[in-house]
């Protein structure tokens, strides 16, 4: 039996497709069986990222309403074996969906797969309520921004009313020359006000965008840090205790030394 | 370069604390369910109850919520021009 997380925030453009793609993809490179569900149905996103909006036929709500069965609709990627994707629909709204379909869809997604991974849509209506329903546990991605930190703080509130409890935060985008010069809040500051645990931190990076022109999650980049940070995150989510990525850029002479070949 | 900039220039607090402020009182108002439309009336009926014993300058009262720790406070900060002179006995 599988287990069912959903990557949320309540605000837009924090991360959240990213972070789903890259736990999928980093899950499945070290030989897990995972599915991903885009649930933000009307603006379908997840496939891009993950390169395979070509391979689309059938989506999700083609599965609730019958009109194929769910293997039908599983995008296999040709990368990772253990990878699928659940497309959202990109023509229906998101009433085309309701909970209890949700947690029909989760419960049965949990018979095949390690993992499930849904990635909610902005906001807290309908389609946030749909893409909680069927997990077991809830992943908040967040910036450092006020906007975001707050945010994230009413979505930890209604996960909490919604009975998911203990939900974990990723802290994205963090720029530690900024929070050195004190023109930042650090992830001490947004860990003090949001009160829960901490499950990654991820430094900007360009190869974030490189890799998602690309449609390639940038977790298999064995070199970016970035990608090391969702590998971290991902050895979390098995359960596995690692320390928190050291964010400190690396000086001129560590750069220049890993360039020329001396690590 | 920006930050060799703003060091020589002493711009000391940086711009976080002035973030870490404004998102700790908001969130005092998103997390307690008291709306603005409740807090209006809240001010009204305060004006209505302080009118009878003190003459107070409406137009700069200020009702706000504020935190520290885990408390939150009903903060009014209401100026008083003068004192009602004891009616009845």
């Amino acid at each position: 039996m599988g287990e069912v997380f959903v990557v949320t925030s309540g605000k837009g453009g924090v991360g959240k497709t990213t972070t789903t793609a890259n736990i999928g993809a980093g899950l499945a490179s070290v030989g897990k069986k995972v599915v991903l569900v885009d649930a933000d149905i009307g603006l379908r996103n997840l496939d891009v990222v993950l390169g395979l909006e070509n391979r689309i036929v059938f989506d999700i709500v083609d599965v609730t309403s019958g009109n194929c069965r769910l293997r039908q609709a599983l995008i296999k990627d040709k990368r990772l074996d253990g990878l699928h994707l659940l497309p959202a629909a990109q023509t229906k709204d998101k009433s085309a969906v309701n909970p209890d379909q949700m947690r029909t869809l989760c419960a049965e997604l949990k018979k095949d797969f390690d993992y499930v991974v849904i990635d909610c849509p902005a906001g807290i209506e309908q389609g946030f309520r749909n893409a909680i329903a069927g997990a077991d546990k809830a992943i908040v991605v967040t910036t450092p921004e006020v906007s975001a930190v707050r945010d994230a703080d009413r979505i930890i509130g209604l996960l909490e009313a919604a009975e998911l409890r203990d939900p974990k935060l990723i802290i994205n985008r963090i720029r530690p020359k900024m929070v050195r010069q004190g023109d930042m809040m650090s992830i001490e500051d947004i860990i003090d006000i949001l009160a829960v645990d901490l499950i990654g931190v991820i430094p900007e990076d360009e190869m974030i965008v490189i890799t998602t022109n690309r449609g390639e999650p940038v977790v298999l980049d064995q070199s970016s840090r970035s990608g090391q940070a969702y590998r971290n995150i991902n050895q979390r989510i098995m359960g596995e205790e690692v320390p928190m990525m050291n964010l400190e850029e690396e000086g001129f002479f560590k750069k220049l030394r890993k360039i020329i070949g001396l690590k | 370069m920006l930050e060799f900039l703003t060091r020589l220039f002493g711009r000391d607090s940086g711009s976080k604390n002035v973030a870490k402020e404004r998102l700790r009182l908001v969130l005092v108002h998103d997390r307690t369910s008291i709306s603005p439309q409740i807090l209006e009336a809240m001010k009204a009926d305060m004006i209505q109850v302080i009118s009878n014993y003190m003459v107070i300058d409406e137009s700069k009262l200020e009702v706000s919520l504020d935190s520290s720790g885990n408390t939150v406070a009903l903060v009014a900060n209401i100026p008083v021009k003068g004192m009602k002179r004891a009616s009845g006995a």
